[in-house]
């Protein structure tokens, strides 16, 4: 059956709470989870006060701050800085998002910072996406053809390209497979909205070739039909776009292609 | 655990190749029942109240009949559907597969309870 608590070795529990900037008057509250698989010690949120008057204005700004400061061994991922690389995915006031174009305006009262739910921790608030990356490599992510390679390049229409947008600015960052329930519960076998977005990306490619092959790869009970259209992946994406749409996309060339 | 890469535990045993006459067929059910379920409410609910020998004759009149037996038939059919779904949702492993057996049962079964009432009435 479905796990509906969590085990005991995950309860969380109250943390430390870092002392206050001195002389600071603009301060924010961060509640951060941490956990290290190294202390033996069960989850805990620690509080850190982080000065906005020397802060930049996003979630990422201040746990850079909080780690260059303060804490030097909390642990995140982070790289661009600007919504490109996917990198900061995480759950910020019970929103997955990207740490780096979230403001702390958009949250009222204390920041509260958690990894990507339902997905085993690494360390702090870095969640395993091993699992999830092999989810995408196994959609092949890449322009499949028959016909022998042209001598300058494959072409494309402007309206078959313009299908593509809204599914290739995807970063992977898995905000949304961490945001549906249906990935929580079977996320062994369900592919999830994310790689089933960048299924559609290549099933919709005017160029690609093995369209059938990529239907055939998706038709089943758990890898497809475990979305039930709950529409988190596309409330909580960061960057806008809508997997709920991509997936009822090929359950409409499911049925084209079989009624 | 298993010594087994990344992407065989992703992969598994492939697509099973179903599930889209299962969702199909959900969808088809549902437009039924958007139109079963008020033609239902129409016929059947005059005779809330009414005694027994009335509605006996109403229900032996064909079109109150059958327009009942389609919508428990098919709205049973559908409950059998998605009450599958829910338990693929939530059970694993051989409780699951017990559980749909034991669902579809109970919903054939049902089906089959509500066609003998109605055809007994009926005719």
């Amino acid at each position: 059956m479905v796990q509906l608590t969590l085990p005991k070795n995950s309860r969380i529990t109250r943390g430390k709470v870092w002392p206050k900037p001195d002389g600071a008057t603009n301060v924010r509250t961060f509640k951060v989870y941490r956990w290290n698989p190294d202390d033996g010690k069960t989850p805990q949120v620690d509080t850190y006060f982080v000065d906005l008057d020397t802060c930049g204005p996003m979630v990422l700004d201040a746990l850079i701050k909080i780690k260059s400061e303060i804490d030097p061994t909390l642990t995140f991922r982070r790289s661009c800085r600007e919504g490109i690389c996917g990198s900061c995915a995480m759950n910020v006031d019970g929103i997955n998002t990207l740490a780096c174009i979230y403001g702390m305006d958009e949250v009222k009262g204390d920041v509260k910072i958690y990894p990507l739910p339902h997905m085993s921790v690494v360390k702090d608030l870095i969640p395993d996406l091993t699992h999830f990356y092999a989810q995408h490599a196994s959609i092949m992510p890449w322009l499949e053809t028959k016909t022998n390679r042209p001598a300058k390049e494959w072409l494309q229409s402007i309206d078959d390209r313009k299908k593509l947008d809204g599914l290739y600015e995807c970063v992977m960052c898995a905000c949304c497979s961490t945001s549906c329930p249906s990935y929580w519960w079977n996320g062994d076998r369900y592919l999830g909205p994310a790689a089933l977005l960048h299924a559609y990306r290549w099933i919709v490619d005017s160029r690609d070739e093995a369209t059938g092959e990529r239907l055939d790869q998706l038709e089943d009970p758990f890898k497809l039909y475990r979305c039930h259209t709950i529409m988190n992946c596309t409330k909580t994406c960061p960057k806008g776009l809508n997997p709920a749409k991509s997936i009822a996309s090929i359950k409409e060339m499911m049925v084209e292609r079989s009624v | 655990m298993a010594f087994l890469t990344d992407r065989k535990r992703a992969d598994g045993m492939g697509a099973a190749k179903t599930g889209t006459a299962s969702f199909w067929w959900m969808t088809v059910s549902s437009v039924a029942l958007l139109v079963l379920v008020p033609i239902f409410i129409f016929t059947a609910g005059p005779m809330i109240g009414k005694d027994y020998a009335t509605v006996t004759a109403y229900f032996s009149r064909p079109f109150p009949a059958i327009v009942a037996l389609l919508t428990f038939s098919v709205g049973l059919l559908h409950f059998k559907n998605g009450v599958t779904v829910l338990i693929e949702d939530y059970v694993q492993g051989l409780a699951r597969k017990i559980w749909i057996i034991v669902m579809t049962c109970v919903s054939y079964a049902a089906i089959a309870t509500i066609v003998f009432a109605i055809a007994r009435i009926a005719l």
